[in-house]
């Protein structure tokens, strides 16, 4: 079913919304006939335990994978297929001055973080709480493009997003956070039981961790494995 | 006896309308976690953020009534072309996706934005991420259907009361609040309950404009989309008492409104 070669077999990825720019990428380079569902992974995760129909699934954390294995809903092991680094997202330029964690902290400083339901979220308070500083927030995003938004609109000055947002948002300006406060986002992806096409996911799973698909993903901002 | 009776197809069509409304709530009520309900309304969290939502909805109500009424005057005496225009854009907040409705609002008042960079340059007043701005949202997306439904109201009004208080020499204000206002009772209260409505379930301009952050501007639709992915249960709790704490509200305003002097 899935070798065919008259056609592309079609194939249903649902990824964490960071992963579109790459993700779209590898389907182009593959000539997949891929359909993508690009949103939060904990959206994502509610999406498929209520019985979404989806061939693969990437995750932007393995606590939301282990959420669906534990749901009897993954097939086989899942793979790590790249990491992502936190950066300081902040408007172009960088007008407020801001050089590292601790400014975030500065009065008058409006600040948005995603939500701690939000992968995004959780790590920028791991990172937060590693730098021993405390952020009063304007917004908690539900969504890391809301922080994104939100600060190349200007309404924002600061947020800490995925290194890979920024390099593909290309509207605001990132601000390295050293190792010792920084979270490393592991992304694992694995085929569903219930997939529709179960060919296509593992050939779309094996293009992703091949050095053509860790090309993309790096070209994307992410760290390869 | 006197009223004809309702051909049956229309009946079944009727019925399946219900069931597209009766079924998803049936659908909550089912699987709602009731053991968790009792926890969930002592919670602090769930009264912060359900008296936020009905302070925001009420207070978008009263500016939606205040704004809104002498709009659909307006829009009732106007003509022509002007009248189409004015329409158009009163009711262009009903189509438009809320989340572009919220990018609209940032752009007018966000820091950068037309009116919202002249009061942070001027007065250092921010108006994102506020409960003013949640306010603001509510009030953009369900001012439209109070203008409408007054508007109705007014095109279908009895001038002729009007006309007699003005023969007996009733100033044009005096006539606004002492005839009109009354005549308009019916419409103004069905349009102040689908704008307060509309309001109490605002999600997507209240995101994008207000942000979200409980005690400020986390509204229940807000606290309900953010818990459905972590916590399902506290969702569907959340979303049962604002249903509750709406139909209490919509009987108990009815009577008030409606019932016999």
């Amino acid at each position: 079913m899935s070798c065919g070669v008259s056609g592309p077999s079609p194939v249903t990825v649902f990824a964490a919304a960071s992963l579109q720019p790459p993700f779209d990428k590898i389907a182009r380079q593959m000539h997949v006939n891929a359909t993508f569902n690009y949103a939060g992974t904990q959206t994502l995760t509610a999406q498929l335990t209520q019985g979404a129909q989806a061939d693969v699934f990437a995750s932007a954390d393995t606590a939301h994978m282990k959420t669906l294995q534990d749901a009897g809903l993954i097939a086989g092991t899942p793979q790590v297929f790249a990491h992502n680094r936190l950066e300081i997202a902040v408007e172009r330029g960088n007008p407020k001055g801001i050089h590292a964690l601790s400014d975030l902290a500065r009065p008058g400083l409006v600040v948005v973080l995603a939500d701690p339901s939000v992968p995004a979220g959780k790590y920028a308070q791991q990172a937060l709480a590693k730098a021993n500083v405390t952020v009063h927030p304007a917004s908690l995003e539900p969504q890391v493009t809301g922080v994104l938004s939100k600060i190349a609109l200007g309404e924002a000055d600061a947020g800490i997003v995925y290194v890979s947002d920024i390099a593909t948002s290309g509207k605001v300006d990132g601000l390295l956070i050293p190792d010792s406060q920084n979270v490393i986002a592991d992304y694992p992806i694995a085929a569903l039981k219930n997939a529709q096409y179960k060919g296509a996911a593992s050939d779309f799973i094996g293009f992703v961790l091949s050095p053509e698909g860790q090309a993309i993903l790096k070209g994307a901002g992410f760290v390869g494995v | 006896m006197s009223r004809a009776r309702i051909p049956a197809p229309l009946t079944a069509l009727a019925a399946i309308g219900l069931l597209l409304f009766l079924l998803p709530l049936v659908g909550l009520v089912i699987r709602a976690p009731w053991n968790q309900v009792g926890p969930a309304l002592i919670a602090p969290e769930t009264a912060t953020t359900l008296g936020l939502s009905i302070f925001c909805s009420i207070t978008a109500t009263v500016v939606a009534l205040v704004l809104g009424i002498p709009l659909a005057l307006v829009l009732s005496r106007t003509t022509g072309t002007l009248r189409g225009v004015l329409r158009a854009l009163t009711t262009l907040p009903m189509v438009l996706p809320p989340v572009v409705g919220g990018v609209a609002l940032l752009l007018a008042f966000g820091r950068r934005g037309l009116i919202g960079g002249v009061l942070n340059q001027a007065f250092g007043i921010q108006i994102p991420f506020t409960t003013t701005a949640a306010v603001i949202a509510e009030t953009f997306v369900a001012m439209p259907f109070l203008v409408i439904a007054v508007e109705g109201g007014l095109r279908a009004l009895d001038h002729r009361y009007e006309e007699a208080a003005r023969a007996l020499g009733a100033s044009s204000w005096k006539v606004f609040a002492r005839v009109t206002i009354p005549l308009l009772r019916p419409a103004i209260f069905s349009g102040a309950v689908l704008c307060w409505a509309r309001a109490l379930g605002e999600f997507g301009a209240t995101i994008t404009f207000a942000g979200n952050l409980p005690g400020r501007t986390q509204t229940v639709p807000l606290a309900v989309y953010v818990a459905l992915e972590t916590r399902p249960e506290g969702a569907i709790v959340l979303s049962l008492i604002l249903l509750v704490v709406s139909l209490a509200i919509l009987i108990g305003l009815r009577d008030r409104w409606l019932g016999e002097p």
